[in-house]
């Protein structure tokens, strides 16, 4: 260990005692990666901080030392947002698991960053409300992540994503203080740009989330076409129809069989393509609407329609849907899940160039997808033992996300950027673009110390000219300073 | 060369600053109006090598929002991009210049669009206005404001450079999402020259008022029924113990919510309420920001002032004594216990010189970095915001 990161822990074991501190080699490795198990290295320390003024601490004692740090809540993202440094400290926040307060009459709850999403929901269940923000980890990601990565989900299509659910946030700045964003600032909208920016801009020590009411009624269909272009008619009758269903989600025939060898779902035989969608509200807003998509499902040609007559059934519908990824094990040793997003009504357009990209390259794609709002998840699928085969497929998935920015959408939905999609980001935006998102950056963190090489590919450094970039930085040359 | 040479070199629709352009008192030499996007970075990089501040503008209503501007050396306003640049209806999209007013919108959507951006600020005025000063009318409650709304913004930076964020799609992580940024930024940290929005079905909608002795329970009442409200609005007039709550619901079977909703609310049923959306008559507007269940509490602390606004998500308006200087802060005194903060919409030039417009503003440290990053030489709407933005 290098003898500034000795220092560190050693000043991190004052802080915090030496149960929170981690410095092991053989533990450090449990960290090594998040979700995305692509991307691994072990982090230079490890601490499990369990108060903002701690967090402060830490986040200052990196400062003076010049010391990279990344913070990482349940450690599911899928982009490697909380890919450590092994240089640098990686700060936990599993420690921080208080709902601090349940508010009903103003509907919201205060927690801690590493609260459980799912258990905000069933805090907040007895009184009739719950958090919104689904991600389908929602049994282990934290709200503190959920808010770094403006985290999505099956239901955001009505609801919306994290952003639109979090009131305020006590943050500790990359200098070390604690401050407080709220929606009701005045003043440009701070609060609305620390969420989503993936750990970049400081590290949230408590959260105010927004509570909703439980719907009235919940009502699920499924239903089954034979090609993925009759579901995806089906998708833009609902839209156009003006309904907006709480989830409407796709799956095709590659990812059936992959659900079904895996969980047995039952989803009816020879369906090219299955459709669920789920609607909630009111119950006499529901039952209209409820049957207008199944009537426009049949329109659309679906050739079986099953409604949920009971949570069981709901639960079954729902789960080849959730167990798709997971499932995919059962049909190829390995795959890249990537989560590009495309304008809804392309979806046809781009799931046939799709299905010829992987028939030119024979990489084989299942796809998975937030049909409503043009979320792809495809899964490129590969044998790691066979040499060559995550290159190609790599390449695969490089052309499918090539082709959702040229259809005018986006390198990713709610999987965020992180490690994994910095190198993407000049496809969608500009060197202005990016230079500009990065004042941002620098007016939070202007020693580049937070989260660093995330996101952005190349960034500047804070102070420097935005222009034309040739040659090092003088101050790298120098050796005073780092190119994150 | 006269630097209103220099901007006419650049934009076809520049010229002198007469009486009527008049930002807090100060004539602006130029007023620029670009029409495309290459014309507005044009302008904002003359102003930048000649050292002017520049004050956006749309329509004009809400120049004077926040403190006054220090100066104004080019007006630039938006007035010539007022186009609809595309509505995709399939992806309830719509990408919409700046400079396009409600008015106008609100037009066009009638003509058979089944859908409309959720945004319905009390006052006419532009997109980017309504961006910039975050304003929003009843349906915040349910549909936020431009924050949320917002999918991909392009601006112009101080020094001209063009900027885009976010996208056309409405599920999109990918970098920092600038429209946030953007949102409430009074033009203190670029022009904002097109946004692209999430539009929300016309969905069918009953509105319902009644007159009650006890608002706070009627207001609780309807924010925890099954209704789903899409604005819950009060209106108190000075001085009386009777407020008017009017809700209005999206729902599919009218007659049935609307029972539903005189159930919940009690009161005596009333007409269709006139002051709906309406900002209070009043020199001097305040906006009172707080937590919905502390609406009681309000009522009784401003009991001698009129109230009125969106219950249901913590914003109302009232019009404070201004005849004497200290009027803001004895409100805001009176409703520091509450947990209340005050800001002040509007208010006479001189009024706004020498109140605290804001209020605390705790962020503001980093606030300040943010804009020397956007703006090092603070040209940008200079003084609109709070000392250093």
């Amino acid at each position: 260990m290098a003898d500034t990161l000795r220092d560190l822990a050693e000043r991190c074991t004052r802080l915090l005692g030496p149960e929170s501190v981690i410095s092991d080699p053989v533990r450090l490795r449990t960290y090594e990666c998040d979700g995305l198990t692509s991307h691994r290295a072990s982090p230079g320390l490890v601490v499990l901080p369990e108060t903002a003024e701690q967090i402060a601490a830490i986040v200052r004692a990196c400062g003076e030392a010049g010391v990279p740090y990344v913070a990482r809540g349940s450690g599911t993202g899928l982009s490697g947002g909380a890919l450590p440094r092994t240089d640098g400290v990686l700060i936990v926040t599993a420690r921080m698991r208080r709902i601090l307060d349940i508010d009903i009459p103003n509907q919201r709850a205060t927690v801690e960053p590493g609260v459980i999403n799912l258990d905000v929901t069933r805090a907040a269940r007895p009184h009739g409300y719950y958090f919104a923000p689904d991600p389908s980890s929602q049994q282990i990601c934290s709200v503190g992540g959920n808010v770094a990565e403006n985290s999505g989900g099956a239901h955001c299509l009505k609801y919306g994503f994290t952003a639109h659910h979090i009131l305020a946030c006590e943050i500790v700045t990359p200098d070390g203080e604690i401050a407080e964003l709220s929606r009701d600032d005045p003043g440009f909208d701070l609060l609305g740009v620390f969420v989503g920016s993936e750990g970049t801009l400081g590290i949230t020590t408590k959260i105010t989330v927004r509570l909703t009411r439980l719907p009235e009624t919940v009502r699920t269909l499924l239903a089954a076409f034979d090609t993925i272009g009759k579901g995806g008619d089906a998708v833009s009758a609902i839209i156009a129809a003006g309904v907006v269903p709480a989830a409407i989600e796709m799956m095709d025939a590659l990812s059936i069989e992959a659900a079904e060898a895996a969980v047995a779902c039952g989803y009816p035989e020879g369906a090219g393509a299955v459709l669920v969608v789920e609607l909630d509200g009111p119950d006499a807003t529901v039952e209209h609407q409820f049957a207008q998509v199944e009537r426009l499902c049949r329109e659309a040609g679906a050739f079986e329609i099953r409604v949920a007559a009971d949570d069981t059934e709901r639960a079954l519908i729902w789960k080849g849907r959730k167990s798709a990824f997971a499932a995919m094990g059962r049909i190829s040793p390995a795959y890249i899940v990537q989560d590009g997003v495309i304008p809804r009504t392309s979806l046809g357009e781009v799931l046939g160039r799709i299905d010829a990209l992987s028939r030119e390259s024979g990489v084989r794609v299942a796809n998975v997808f937030h049909a409503g709002d043009g979320n792809l998840h495809p899964l490129v699928l590969f044998d790691d033992s066979v040499p060559g085969a995550q290159e190609r497929a790599e390449t695969v998935s490089g052309a499918i996300l090539d082709l959702c920015v040229e259809h005018g959408g986006s390198i990713t939905g709610e999987h965020g950027v992180g490690a994994d999609k910095a190198r993407y980001m000049p496809r969608m935006f500009s060197d202005d673009d990016l230079d500009t998102m990065q004042m941002v950056r620098c007016g939070f963190d202007p020693a580049g110390l937070c989260n660093p090489g995330k996101v952005f590919p190349t960034p500047r450094l804070c102070g420097e000219v935005p222009g034309v970039r040739k040659g090092p930085h003088p101050l790298v040359a120098e050796g005073k300073a780092d190119l994150f | 060369m006269l630097p209103l040479d220099a901007f006419a070199k650049v934009c076809a629709d520049v010229r002198p600053g007469e009486d009527a352009d008049q930002v807090d008192g100060l004539t602006p030499p130029v007023v620029a109006a670009p029409a495309t996007l290459d014309e507005a970075s044009a302008v904002m990089r003359t102003a930048a090598e000649h050292g002017l501040a520049v004050v956006p503008s749309g329509t004009g209503s809400k120049l004077g929002y926040g403190r006054p501007v220090e100066r104004c050396d080019v007006l630039v306003t938006t007035r010539n991009l007022d186009g609809i640049i595309k509505h995709s209806p399939g992806d309830l999209t719509l990408h919409v210049e700046a400079g396009l007013t409600f008015e106008a919108l609100r037009e066009t959507e009638a003509d058979g669009w089944g859908q409309h951006l959720a945004l319905r600020p009390p006052e006419n005025g532009t997109i980017g206005g309504a961006i910039a000063t975050d304003v929003a009318g009843p349906g915040r409650l349910l549909h936020g404001s431009a924050r949320d709304l917002l999918i991909g913004i392009t601006t112009v930076r101080a020094d001209g450079t063009i900027a885009r964020a976010g996208g056309k799609v409405v599920k999109n992580v990918a970098g920092y999402d600038l429209g946030k940024l953007y949102t409430g930024s009074l033009g203190t940290l670029g022009l904002i020259v097109d946004a692209t929005f999430r539009m929300h079905p016309a969905a069918r909608a009953v509105r319902v008022a009644v007159v009650t002795d006890d608002p706070g329970r009627a207001v609780q009442a309807v924010l925890h029924s099954q209704v789903v409200p899409r604005a819950i609005e009060i209106d108190r007039p000075a001085g009386s113990d009777e407020t008017t709550v009017a809700v209005e619901a999206e729902t599919e079977t009218p007659d049935e919510t609307s029972a539903r909703l005189h159930e919940l609310l009690g009161g005596t049923p009333a007409p269709e309420p006139d002051w709906w959306n309406r900002l209070p008559e009043g020199e001097v507007l305040a906006e009172i920001r707080s937590l919905p269940a502390r609406l009681p509490e309000i009522i009784k602390a401003v009991k001698d002032l009129p109230l009125r606004g969106s219950a249901g998500a913590g914003r109302l308006y009232t019009t404070p004594d201004y005849t004497t200087p200290d009027g803001v802060e004895e409100l805001r005194e009176a409703l520091k216990p509450i947990g209340a903060r005050v800001v002040l919409v509007r208010a006479p030039l001189a009024v706004r010189k020498s109140v605290d417009v804001w209020g605390p503003l705790p962020t503001l440290p980093i606030m300040r970095r943010v804009k020397d990053q956007f703006d090092p030489d603070h040209r940008l709407s200079p003084g609109r915001f709070a000392e250093g933005v």
